[in-house]
């Protein structure tokens, strides 16, 4: 499809909830106006109409930033423009339905929101057909469901992992670490959704170091049950005892503290009820699922010191493939296009699942990471590889777009 | 052939008999009218070597014909840059399934050499919400003189005693692994492959897009198992190209088979109808060696000793019996002391057809840079490539150099041999007659 279709079918069609990116390449002249400097983020009004708003953004400060749209709780991030470096002028388009919104800006892209401004989109909500939105209801609800009964599954396991972490009882703590994890790591995306939720609760080391912020969570706790020996590499090759040492006891008490408070936050605000997801939060969430585990888990980066990268592996073709299922129908309603890009998915989801069942399962346990010679791994790869290129295409295919 | 052709316009054509010979050429350039007299006809290839000057302006316009009656990048004037990639077939793709690989290949293929992106939607052209079709590097690139040959490696035929896709009854008979040769220190990494494409283009951006988006087009079908890049060709493959250097310094390639040799060619490198098996008539065979040069060691050797290694003078080409770099060598030919000017022991003599039962090919390798390694050395060397119309004729040649002086700066790590199908006719997709 060119882009002058697009524009045109765009409006009329996409009709996911909050949809944020660059389509339907709205009249410049209504562009809002975005001042960004390294203390502020001006605004230029603070209303608009549904349906795709574009905001033009410009960085007159001395570093890097990022725009944000938040939702009403200031907390689901609706969506962001990273990496806005100072001097560029830039446009970002949001799909907005009517509901009340804040704008904030991010200077360096971390830490707490800078002018956070309420934001209104009025008018009517997009025209979608009574058949597709009932799909799109349905596949909302089914997954919706899914975060939330993930996230009271997560809560116990994690107060277990923590107990026995925080009164030094190791080998019961890592018995838990890997299957704790599984229910997290099938909803990952969602976390992510929660500005600063999962930097708290899934940080490796070396993205807390790079960001400068306080290394918590699951992989801090996962370092001090599986010590490095004096030599030992961190996964960006720096020394493991490099601004590291085995936690105190009260360390480990406030990190095992630390991390069932932000998951039970993190359960409290997906189980709240004005949470929800859109279409192209839960599509799209699939395709991160799968790119997470290209980027992190087939590499051996994410559980660099227990290896137990498998099982999150494992836990996000899980989770992506539940996505994958709750807009399947949708997909399917597109035609033959649709139809044949969800049968090839599901093919290749089987594929990837027999490939893992080689490895292990997360009932029974999965090998260490580092037992998987290269040409395992590159099997394994070949086969994410596989899936994630018609995953790829489901967002375009859902919508329509 | 000399009528200039509008720039931009696709110009040379590999296949065309009747090229300017290399003495035409010559005169040519003495009358300092090479450029407007041999025009585009005889294409990039004389415009280099013309002026000297590098691949650039008129060089980075040519596109040469995907469809023809061999496939292009073999005969076509080698160009500066390579990037060569062998890909191994799913173990759960079917026959059907690889023909559609190859029909997806060709059809972007096809397209990547007019320049085009590998699809109508190319980089920026469709849904905002779906990755690009294509991958975008090279927007705004012309074509390059990119082109891209297809080979077909013994394990696509049968792999552990499985015939997975019903064409193990037609293998040719000669595509089988090589024989071990001397100086093999060969690494499985870096060899083998059901499948290989070779991508060649005058610019390096153009060579590996196309690369990268047949693979990605392949993701699910058919996975990378290995590639290498290269950045200078060590061949000279037309006589309108002036020969080049390898990283030994030298002079490569003088006595290549070159396009306008038709005699030569036919009877060298394409496979000819009346040749077994019929499907693979108008084809070749390729072969595929990663040859690391141990440069350190070499560059403390002293002149006179390379030269005589080698058996040519490392400025001016010529064999070290006299004359110029086209001269033929005289192996017979003594000093004043009666020992042979030319070493009985060099690379000259031993690669030499008289020396190998008339076994001649047409070579296209690249010189490779690719680092370094754990001791500090560069890892580099010659990735050497040739088509011939019979594995033979490579693996005679290469018995020959066991005993090489050159071995002791040499280590084969990486090789590879694959039938290439002839030529692709519009509509067709690469190896149709295999699977006919």
């Amino acid at each position: 499809m060119n882009r002058r279709v697009l524009a045109a079918s765009a409006a009329a069609t996409v009709f996911a909830l909050a949809l944020s990116g660059c389509v339907a390449k709205a009249d410049l002249a209504d562009a809002i106006s975005v001042a960004i400097t390294d203390d502020g983020c001006a605004v230029a009004v603070d209303t608009a109409n549904a349906g795709a708003v574009t905001f033009a953004l410009e960085n007159t400060g001395t570093d890097v930033n990022e725009f944000e749209i938040l939702a009403d709780d200031q907390l689901r991030i609706v969506g962001e423009k990273e990496n806005v470096t100072p001097g560029q002028k830039v446009d970002f388009v949001a799909q907005l339905e009517p509901g009340d919104y804040y704008t904030a800006c991010k200077f360096q892209q971390v830490g707490a929101p800078v002018g956070l401004a309420a934001f209104t989109v009025t008018g009517e909500a997009s025209e979608v057909s009574a058949d597709e939105q009932r799909l799109s209801d349905q596949a909302v609800t089914e997954y919706l469901a899914y975060v939330r009964s993930q996230a009271s599954e997560l809560l116990p396991l994690v107060e277990q992992l923590a107990a026995a972490y925080a009164v030094g009882d190791d080998a019961a703590a890592r018995e838990l670490f890997a299957t704790t994890r599984v229910p997290y790591e099938r909803i990952e995306p969602t976390a992510e959704a929660f500005g600063d939720l999962d930097p708290k609760i899934d940080f490796r080391e070396v993205d807390a170091v790079a960001d400068g912020i306080d290394w918590t969570g699951f992989h801090r706790i996962e370092k001090d049950l599986w010590p490095p020996a004096q030599g030992d590499l961190n996964s960006d090759g720096q020394d493991a005892f490099l601004d590291w040492a085995p936690s105190t006891p009260e360390e480990r008490r406030a990190y095992a503290d630390g991390l069932v408070e932000d998951v039970t936050q993190l359960h409290e605000l997906v189980t709240a009820d004005d949470f929800s997801v859109s279409l192209s939060d839960i599509s799209n969430g699939a395709i991160a699922l799968l790119d997470e585990v290209a980027a992190g888990k087939i590499t051996g980066e994410e559980d660099w010191w227990s290896g137990t990268d498998l099982f999150d592996f494992q836990a996000n073709v899980q989770g992506a493939y539940v996505a994958f299922g709750a807009v399947r129908a949708l997909a399917e309603s597109k035609g033959d296009e649709g139809t044949e890009l969800a049968a090839e998915i599901d093919a290749q989801f089987t594929s990837l699942n027999e490939a893992l069942a080689a490895y292990g399962s997360l009932d029974e346990g999965f090998v260490d990471y580092a037992e998987l010679t290269d040409a395992d791994k590159k099997a394994l790869s070949d086969q994410v590889n596989a899936l994630a290129e018609p995953l790829s295409q489901l967002t375009s295919t859902i919508l329509g777009v | 052939m000399t009528e200039p052709a509008a720039p931009g316009q696709p110009g040379p054509h590999d296949a065309s008999p009747n090229r300017v010979s290399r003495r035409q050429l010559l005169g040519l350039f003495g009358a300092g009218a090479a450029g407007a007299a041999v025009g585009a006809a005889a294409g990039a290839g004389v415009a280099v070597a013309a002026t000297g000057a590098d691949a650039g302006t008129g060089a980075a316009a040519a596109a040469y014909p995907f469809h023809g009656a061999h496939q292009a990048g073999i005969v076509t004037p080698a160009q500066d840059r390579l990037h060569f990639a062998t890909f191994d077939v799913s173990t759960t793709l079917d026959r059907d399934g690889l023909v559609g690989l190859l029909q997806d290949w060709t059809d972007a293929a096809a397209r990547l050499a007019q320049g085009l992106e590998v699809s109508e939607d190319g980089a920026v052209g469709g849904s905002d919400y779906a990755p690009p079709a294509d991958t975008g590097e090279a927007l705004g690139l012309p074509a390059s003189g990119l082109t891209i040959t297809f080979g077909f490696g013994p394990t696509l035929f049968e792999a552990g005693g499985i015939d997975r896709f019903g064409i193990a009854a037609r293998r040719p008979a000669e595509l089988t692994a090589l024989p071990r040769f001397q100086g093999d220190a060969l690494q499985p990494e870096r060899g083998g492959g059901d499948l290989c494409i070779q991508a060649c283009a005058d610019d390096p951006q153009v060579a590996v897009h196309a690369i990268r988006n047949l693979s990605r087009i392949a993701f699910g079908r058919a996975s990378l198992r290995w590639s290498q890049l290269g950045f200078g060709r060590t061949s000279s493959t037309s006589t309108s190209q002036q020969t080049p250097r390898n990283l030994f310094g030298f002079k490569d390639g003088t006595a290549n088979v070159k396009a306008e040799e038709t005699k030569d060619v036919a009877e060298h490198v394409w496979v000819a109808a009346s040749d077994e098996p019929a499907w693979l008539a108008g084809g070749s065979y390729l072969v595929a060696r990663r040859i690391r040069m141990i440069i350190e060691n070499w560059d403390r050797v002293q002149l006179g000793e390379q030269e005589m290694l080698v058996g040519r003078s490392k400025g001016s080409g010529a064999p070290l019996s006299g004359g110029t770099e086209f001269t033929e060598p005289d192996f017979e030919a003594e000093g004043p002391t009666g020992t042979p000017l030319i070493d009985p022991a060099s690379h000259v003599r031993l690669a030499h057809p008289t020396g190998n039962g008339g076994a001649r090919m047409l070579r296209r390798g690249y010189n490779f840079v690719d680092g370094n390694d754990e001791l500090g050395r560069l890892d580099a060397g010659l990735f050497f490539l040739s088509f011939q119309r019979s594995p033979e004729q490579f693996i005679t040649v290469q018995r020959s150099l066991a005993a090489d002086g050159l071995n002791e700066y040499l280590k084969h790590v990486g090789s590879a041999i694959f039938a290439v199908p002839g030529g692709i006719r519009p509509g067709e997709h690469v190896g149709q007659a295999l699977f006919a």
